[in-house]
């Protein structure tokens, strides 16, 4: 009896509009704990999620979109919805940063996902690192008040929640060399280029 | 909770037809988003949605009458040849609540009988019945019809 199946089969787009419908509705009673979109970008698509605090989360591709928030539904809250609305001041600033319009984020951050020294390391970094700059992790880690924490830099940056706006790509390697990324060394690469024009 | 999204409109839309559908749709994940904080680690996700649908579908069905909205008439037999899917709309709107409801729970979400006689009530036994006589009556009605 598949027919049954075939006969209330539903569209995509009718689902799409019941989850905008639900997330408008979410919101409005205080229970859309994390929004995400997703926004297209030289570095690929990101994905952006807020609490109402903030931006909490961006992720690269590489970093398994679903992965990314399978992980906001165990750490923050499992009601994590689809609503680009809540994204749209984010999603406007990343277009202008992209087009060379920005040079600064002028987002609320929601920093939970950031703890202890790798915290004040993303801190430092997002006041003290300016548009169009590098620093070196040394550099960093002496600006964090820890100069030996030169390793406990770099995995700062490799679990930074919030890429991009928290501009981890503008810390390079004392030698010169640009280092790691958490979204792949040709991203970290595409920004520093970026800036740099 | 969003992969459930496509399966839980079917249902409703199976249960109640098209035109309330949404309005339990809604009414079903605005619970779920309510009530999820203290659903168990582990819980059957698709049978809770499955179980908050089929109240939301009595409360709207509910609402519905006491608004008393003249339900628009049922396709007539041949007019809607070449739409065999309103011929078996019609035929599941025509069913029993009881088989309507097993039918749809069972061969929408594929949830086993024993957790459809928890959601519907009365034993496995009786939601086999139900999905079964359903299903015949769906076969028959259809097989008139083409």
């Amino acid at each position: 009896m598949n027919d049954v199946l075939d006969a209330f089969g539903v569209e995509e787009s009718d689902v799409d509009r019941l989850r905008a419908r639900l997330s408008a509705a979410a919101d409005a009673e205080g229970i859309l704990d994390v929004a995400y979109r997703t926004v297209d970008t030289p570095v690929g698509p990101l994905l952006l999620a807020a609490t109402e605090q903030g931006l909490v989360r961006v992720a690269y591709p590489n970093q398994g979109h679903d992965a990314v928030l399978q992980a906001l539904a165990d750490r923050v809250s499992p009601r994590v919805l689809h609503a680009p609305a809540r994204l749209d001041p984010v999603a406007r600033q990343l277009d202008d940063y992209f087009a060379g319009r920005r040079r600064r984020f002028d987002v609320p951050l929601d920093w939970r996902l950031s703890v202890g020294f790798r915290s004040t390391v993303l801190h430092h970094l997002a006041t003290d690192v300016a548009y169009g700059r590098t620093a070196s992790y040394a550099a960093l880690a002496a600006l964090a008040g820890s100069p030996r924490a030169v390793r406990a830099v770099g995995t700062a940056c490799a679990t930074n929640p919030l890429p991009v706006v928290v501009p981890c790509h503008r810390v390079v390697r004392s030698d010169g060399a640009i280092g790691n990324y958490a979204g792949g060394v040709d991203a970290k690469r595409t920004l520093l280029a970026l800036e740099a024009a | 909770m969003a992969e459930f999204g496509p399966t839980v409109l079917r249902v409703v839309r199976a249960v109640l037809g098209p035109a309330d559908a949404d309005d339990a749709w809604s009414e079903t994940f605005l619970a779920a988003l309510r009530a999820y904080p203290e659903l168990p680690a582990g819980a059957n996700v698709e049978a809770w949605l499955v179980t908050i649908a089929h109240r939301k579908a009595i409360d709207v069905t509910r609402a519905s009458a006491r608004r008393a909205v003249p339900v628009a008439e049922p396709p007539e037999a041949g007019s809607a040849a070449d739409l065999p899917d309103l011929d078996l709309a019609a035929a599941v709107a025509a069913l029993p609540p009881k088989q309507r409801q097993a039918v749809a729970y069972h061969y929408l979400t594929g949830l086993p009988y024993a957790e459809i006689a928890e959601i519907l009530g009365g034993s496995a036994d009786a939601a086999r019945r139900a999905a079964a006589d359903g299903i015949a009556t769906l076969r028959r009605t259809i097989g008139a019809n083409r």
